[in-house]
């Protein structure tokens, strides 16, 4: 059974919680993540769920107090944004390293300096190198079902690791929804009983957490560390099929948009794919051959799936909503241009910087992408190969 | 019944920070964690450490010293850290997944705690976790190479206030750190020295015994940073009490106590001139210098006994 609801992104996470019920959530507030936690703060409150909250005094203190929590051994989830994520940047690296499930949206918002409140993706990005899984949603739809899809993901023994769902800060985070929501027994059922995995808290048989590691045994706990991430593409699609019986509704490593017999495609994460596709839509009634790839799990990035998707593309744009300051690239471009530099055959890629701070991204962007795309796809010429789009001049 | 805090009663129980640790000879924390886990005898104990001396020789790569669960995490969170694994224990206490009545206890240096931990514990005390926060503090931060800490007594010769020839030591003061946590109206605050061990031992029976936050500091010293003989531990944590440079006192619930007098006020420089990182003030002209820690100390103490006049009850005050 599924009820039919207009909601907002955070309201749907919110609910999400709600319905799982973690057993401990330590959070702090910040733009735009708030909505989320005060909205569960109000079930603790009122008795609707059986979490412990703690309402630390940081972020860092907030993802200190989850490793802690997670280390004694039950479900543990927070949430945050931009400068809160980088306030735990330190931790974010301890709670994978612990191998300790935790879940954490990220609600995405621009890094400071200038301070802004609105979306763009500087800051999962920022952490996409701390061990921690990411997953990337479109939609509050995606944002819930995904919030859903990670606790079970993140508990998986095959891999016990932590995970991050992003979705767009006000953009998805404040806009109301057509969502459908599942009925509470359905969701516990779904993620099921937290299996504990030596907890802190089993005192007949002692544990110490966070050793000292030094020259003699660092380098082969890491390769064993890194060693998990292989198993996550196939825990996650496992999980996406179990979670297609209960919803219908199907999840891959990423989703291709009438990407198979394209000549021209645009890479594109979270809200902006939904405008993207729209213009798609547009150009295939044209008779233009384009599509889109729309990357789901983003750590760990699935390289040789998503160069296979893409190699029989003429051009590739990899728009990016997050710059790599000091000349290089957006972070998503290196990635997509990474899964595609061993192949004989592969397209010719741009990189677009687009809708940094919460500057829109309009349908004209996307047709502008197209039409260079085109251009290039005709010529094989690239006026540049990095530009950012939609600035004022 | 709880175990009497007597030698005899004492030495029958486990030591739960076992030897082969790696702590350097002379080193008066691993005394500290004994002596706190032995006063916590009578319960299962989960402990946390920030990174720090403690941490990196207690728990290395396949060996640990703790026979209790124990966790760090990294330095300026262990307050945080322990307030997560408490509220877990919480959690499934109520969900009756739990049964046992387990204590929560934080043993963290001064750089961990005064320093760049202060915000976490101050948080951690503030929002009321049922856990006991002790500082091991030995005046700087001794892991990384004896670097001057908010703990760092005045004058003191450290690497990075190096006494030179324009600048002796530290310039500043010390933090309060004890009274600073005893205004966060805690239950329970106090601070201690292994140099009196039944003291010691009974305020940590107390804290672990007063449900809610709880702080102790804990004097610790540090042979190698304080330029002190490896024998000399125990020695120096007595002369820190009888000089009143370190007082023994408790707050318990707004109430003042100190709870060792000592019988003939010893002046500073016994304490001084037994630790190399104060030679410099022996040196011809400094005198002064030496008069100055003088009078912070006779300050500190006379405060003291004045917060104690006014804060305990008049009964108790007449004993």
């Amino acid at each position: 059974m599924t009820k039919i609801v207009a909601v907002t992104g955070n309201e749907a996470v919110a609910n999400a919680f709600r319905q799982i019920e973690p057993d401990v959530c330590a959070a702090y507030p910040i733009t735009p993540q708030t909505e989320l936690m005060q909205r569960f703060a109000s079930f603790v409150s009122n008795g609707q769920v059986k979490t412990e909250l703690i309402l630390v005094e940081s972020e860092h203190s907030a993802m200190s107090a989850c490793i802690g929590a997670a280390a004694a051994g039950g479900r543990v989830a927070t949430a945050t944004s931009s400068q809160g994520l980088a306030l735990m940047w330190e931790t974010l690296f301890i709670a994978s390293g612990f191998r300790l499930p935790i879940v954490m949206p990220v609600v995405n918002r621009a890094l400071s300096s200038p301070i802004n409140i609105h979306c763009d993706h500087s800051d999962a990005m920022g952490a996409r190198d701390s061990g921690w899984i990411q997953l990337w949603s479109e939609n509050a739809q995606e944002a819930y079902d995904n919030t859903i899809q990670a606790f079970r993901i993140a508990e998986d023994m095959d891999i016990r690791l932590p995970v991050m769902v992003c979705y767009d800060g006000f953009i998805i985070s404040h806009s109301i929804e057509r969502i459908e929501y599942f009925d509470d027994e359905i969701v516990k059922k779904f993620v099921g009983e937290y299996k504990p995995l030596y907890p802190l808290l089993d005192i007949e048989n002692p544990k110490s957490f966070g050793p000292l590691i030094l020259t003699d045994l660092y380098h082969e706990v890491r390769k064993a560390h890194s060693e998990v991430y292989k198993n996550v593409p196939k825990v996650v699609l496992k999980v996406a099929k179990d979670f297609e019986k209960i919803s219908g509704r199907k999840y891959g490593l990423f989703e291709s948009y009438m990407l198979e017999d394209a000549e021209i495609g645009i890479v594109i994460l979270n809200s902006a794919a939904g405008t993207t596709k729209d213009v798609i839509d547009d150009y295939r009634n044209k008779g233009v051959k384009v599509g889109l790839l729309k990357p789901r799990l983003f750590r760990p990035f699935p390289y040789a799936e998503i160069g296979n998707a893409l190699k029989h593309l003429k051009a590739l744009c990899v728009l990016d909503r997050a710059d790599a300051f000091g000349g290089s690239f957006g972070p998503l471009y290196l990635d997509v241009a990474a899964s595609l530099c061993n192949f004989d055959q592969k397209p010719i890629l741009i990189n677009r910087i687009y809708g940094l701070g919460g500057r829109d991204y309009m349908p004209e962007h996307a047709a502008g992408v197209i039409e260079e795309l085109r251009k290039i796809a005709k010529t094989g010429k690239v006026k540049s190969l990095k530009e950012y789009i939609g600035v004022r001049e | 019944m709880a175990t009497p805090l007597n030698l005899k009663e004492l030495s029958k129980k486990e030591i739960r920070f076992t030897a082969g640790h790696r702590l350097c000879a002379g080193c008066a924390a691993p005394t500290v964690v004994k002596m706190i886990l032995l006063a916590a005898c009578d319960y299962p104990v989960i402990a946390a450490s920030s990174t720090g001396c403690l941490e990196v020789s207690s728990c290395i790569s396949t060996f640990t010293a703790w026979k209790i669960p124990w966790i760090h995490n990294a330095f300026e969170n262990a307050a945080a850290t322990l307030s997560g694994v408490q509220t877990m224990y919480k959690a499934l206490k109520k969900q009756g997944k739990i049964d046992k009545d387990i204590k929560f206890i934080a043993i963290c240096g001064d750089g961990g705690t005064y320093d760049i931990g202060f915000q976490s514990l101050s948080g951690a005390m503030e929002r009321g976790h049922d856990m006991l926060y002790v500082c091991y503090d030995n005046g700087a931060y001794m892991n990384t190479g004896i670097q001057r800490s908010g703990a760092t007594p005045t004058y003191a010769d450290t690497t990075t206030c190096p006494a030179g020839a324009v600048i002796p030591g530290k310039p500043q003061q010390r933090k309060d750190l004890t009274r600073i946590m005893a205004v966060h109206g805690l239950p329970y605050v106090a601070q201690a020295s292994p140099s009196h061990w039944p003291d010691l031992m009974k305020k940590v029976r107390k804290a672990i015994e007063t449900p809610g936050p709880k702080f102790i500091n804990i004097f610790t010293p540090c042979n190698r940073g304080w330029r002190s003989r490896t024998d000399d531990a125990i020695m120096l944590s007595r002369l820190a009490v009888e000089t009143c440079f370190w007082p023994l006192y408790e707050v318990e619930n707004g109430v003042t106590r100190v709870t060792v007098k000592p019988k003939e006020k010893k002046p500073i420089i016994d304490f001084l001139k037994a630790q190399g990182r104060f030679k410099h003030l022996f040196e011809p002209g400094r005198e002064k210098m030496i008069e100055q820690i003088q009078d912070i100390i006779d300050k500190n103490w006379e405060r003291l006994l004045k917060e104690e006049e006014m804060t305990l009850p008049k009964e108790e005050g007449n004993k």
